[in-house]
């Protein structure tokens, strides 16, 4: 374990990721005008069509205080998700080339994917500050925490890269999936809606899900106290436990999964 | 005694090959239970090899013989089906240049990329970025988008961030086979810098020059099996036998000496003025001694050839013009060839003979060559000028004026 850890951070492999993540940076943008102001424009784009229609045709958005840095923040943190697990699931495939031909440590290019997904996340995070002051959104110092449970997101993001890319070296059916998986969980998960209408009978299915409890407790600590969070759904701490458990097994079940198969990855790809 | 640094023992490489890509999971779910119907490719059987620090080891094979895949595993690329690898120190695997390289980043962008792929950190590619400009000759293109460099422009870039990448262990598959014959001689020239700095070289290779010249030790896969290890030399000469056989069969034309011809060749002699030898300097003349023997005398051409190692056709002394109508009677005849040695570059040469019917279109009558005997004499020239270069010896001259 230590000296998985010790790889892991070694210079060369660290000098790796590096490189990755800054020429995928510069190759995303190349040849458009606006550069890496799209990163920003998409969940802005996204953003003001969902904010219209849940404030002025649906009126879900009514009573939720401080509804559009509410919304935006949700939408941030689920265009991360997005992003880097769709990367993560091509990674090593789109990399198959440099696999078969060096012996790369394979982790270090899905890694390099979570991390491109994470500057783009940081440089979102501005623009919901932005809208945070714009709305009046009183500060408050529990802002501090929220890295916590940021960084409990992009653990399961990159757990969940993890086991897709290894799975879609083997079957390529993964990305369809991959995409009614995330269709669902969109409307799964309160990013649109708050989790206060949720029907009671199924709002503890709802609370579970990891997402929900790393969605709601970011927005507790960020935007507003009266949050619904997955605690306050069950009534007790063991309520955050269980979507983190969840974490805990997806991580233990993608690092097995994926190291068994990326000693084969060469052959297969 | 140097300390062994790649070990390798009772190795196997099996590849499923399946008949039918199951690559969607409906296929895998509507076949299951039916047994999946794949072929096994053996591509190693029972490899054992050991190669000492600071060697410079060859290893020949026809295409298909599993000397790639053996590369694959030893970089790790691969896993080994069975038996075990064990490698001493750090390895730096040339299977391909450039990997990695992206036509749209900068020439610049593109040597910390594939630096870092080769296993560099950022300050070792930052210490020695200039270094590796210098020995591609591409200073002023650095900032320059890769998709415009010239083919030959992205093989030394790459080739000068790959010798960087300085690990104990190097293997090198036939990386020189691209870039022009100059730059091909600068990386030969590196290789040799790595060989004396003590490192170890394994290199995969057709080019039985390059074994001869660079290898201490070479080894010859044919068919997924080592057929042989030893002295480049003698792994050299063991392909090329093996190479022209093979040729010969594949060619359709089952390659023969006549079995009972009107005139059979006896023997080849190669001499060095009376005695016997088989190596020659370039100031001496090579002559060929050769016994025929005659059962039904009639109008013949005799040619004398000279082979290159690898099986180029130099080029023959054919006997129409010195002897004019050459009819041997019945019986044994001694006939001798001579040529000036110093026609002929530092290397390795076979001779061959044969008797032909008169004629531009001629019958075979016998032949002693490459596909149909194993028994041409071979001869070497030795200390023939470092200058030279190409196939054979153009006679000519320079002078200066005023």
């Amino acid at each position: 374990m230590i000296d998985a850890l010790n790889r892991m951070f070694k210079p060369s492999n660290r000098s790796l990721v590096r490189e990755l993540v800054v020429s995928d940076f510069k190759l995303r943008y190349q040849k458009s005008v606006l550069g890496y102001l799209w990163s920003l424009l998409r969940p802005l784009m996204m953003f003001g069509i969902l904010y219209v229609v849940f404030t002025h045709i649906i009126k879900i958005g009514k009573g939720v205080p401080y509804y559009p840095a509410y919304l935006l923040l949700g939408l941030v943190l689920w265009t991360f998700f997005v992003e880097a697990t769709v990367a993560g699931m091509n990674s090593i495939t789109a990399r198959g080339d440099m696999i078969r031909k060096v012996n790369v440590p394979k982790y270090v290019i899905v890694v390099s994917t979570t991390l491109s997904a994470l500057v783009n996340f940081l440089l979102n995070m501005v623009v919901v500050f932005v809208f945070m002051l714009l709305g009046d959104v009183p500060f408050r110092p529990t802002i501090l925490l929220a890295p916590i449970f940021i960084g409990e997101l992009v653990v399961l993001s990159l757990a969940i890269s993890f086991l897709l890319a290894a799975l879609y070296v083997k079957f390529r059916d993964f990305s369809h999936i991959w995409d009614v998986v995330l269709q669902v969980l969109f409307y799964a998960v309160p990013i649109i809606y708050p989790l206060t209408i949720v029907p009671a009978k199924i709002v503890k299915w709802v609370s579970i899900n990891p997402l929900t409890q790393i969605f709601q407790d970011v927005r507790s600590l960020m935007i507003t106290a009266e949050t619904l969070t997955t605690k306050e759904v069950f009534h007790s701490q063991i309520g955050r436990l269980l979507p983190m458990g969840i974490v805990v097994l997806i991580v233990i079940l993608a690092s097995w999964y994926f190291r068994r198969s990326s000693r084969n990855f060469a052959e297969e790809l | 005694m140097d300390p062994t640094v790649v070990k390798i023992e009772h190795l196997y490489k099996d590849f499923k090959l399946p008949h039918e890509r199951k690559n969607s999971l409906k296929e895998r779910v509507l076949h299951v239970g039916r047994k999946s119907s794949y072929e096994m490719l053996h591509a190693l059987k029972d490899i054992d090899l050991e190669i000492k620090k600071g060697e410079f080891f060859g290893i020949v094979g026809r295409n298909g013989s599993g000397k790639s895949t053996l590369l694959k595993i030893l970089g790790g690329i691969y896993q080994p089906t069975k038996g075990r690898v064990t490698i001493n120190g750090t390895l730096t695997p040339f299977i391909e240049l450039g990997i990695g390289f992206n036509p749209e980043l900068t020439g610049r962008e593109n040597v910390y990329l594939n630096g870092a792929i080769l296993g560099l950190t950022r300050k070792e590619i930052v210490k020695k970025y200039q270094e590796i400009v210098d020995f591609a000759e591409l200073e002023r293109f650095m900032d320059q988008k890769l998709k415009n460099y010239s083919s030959g422009m992205q093989v030394r870039l790459a080739f000068s961030i790959a010798i960087q990448a300085h690990n104990d262990i190097l293997l090198i598959d036939e990386v020189l086979a691209v870039g022009d014959t100059s730059f091909q001689r600068k990386c030969y020239q590196v290789f040799k810098e790595i060989k004396q700095s003590g490192k170890t070289v394994v290199f995969v290779t057709h080019d039985m020059g390059a074994v001869q010249a660079y290898c201490d030790r070479a080894m010859m896969i044919q068919d997924s099996e080592i057929v042989a290890i030893g002295q480049p030399r003698t792994i050299a000469q063991t392909y090329e036998r093996a190479n022209s056989s093979l040729a010969a069969q594949s060619s359709g034309e089952k390659l023969e000496r006549p079995k009972d011809p009107d005139i059979r060749i006896e023997s080849i002699k190669l001499l060095n003025g009376t005695k016997e030898s088989k190596q020659f300097s370039v100031a001496e003349d090579i002559t060929a001694e050769v016994k025929i023997k005659v059962k039904s005398p009639q109008e013949v051409q005799i040619n004398a050839f000279v082979l290159k190692a690898d099986g180029t056709y130099l080029g023959g002394i054919n006997s129409t013009k010195h002897l004019k109508q050459f009819t041997p009677s019945k019986g044994e005849h001694t006939l001798r060839c001579t040529f000036k040695a110093g026609q002929l570059i530092r290397g390795d040469y076979n001779l061959g003979v044969g008797i032909y019917t008169p004629g531009y279109v001629p019958d075979i009558i016998d032949v002693i060559d490459r596909g149909y005997s194993r028994d041409l004499p071979r001869f070497s020239i030795i200390d023939a000028s470092l200058y030279q270069d190409g196939q054979f010896y153009i006679a000519g001259s320079w002078t200066e004026l005023n």
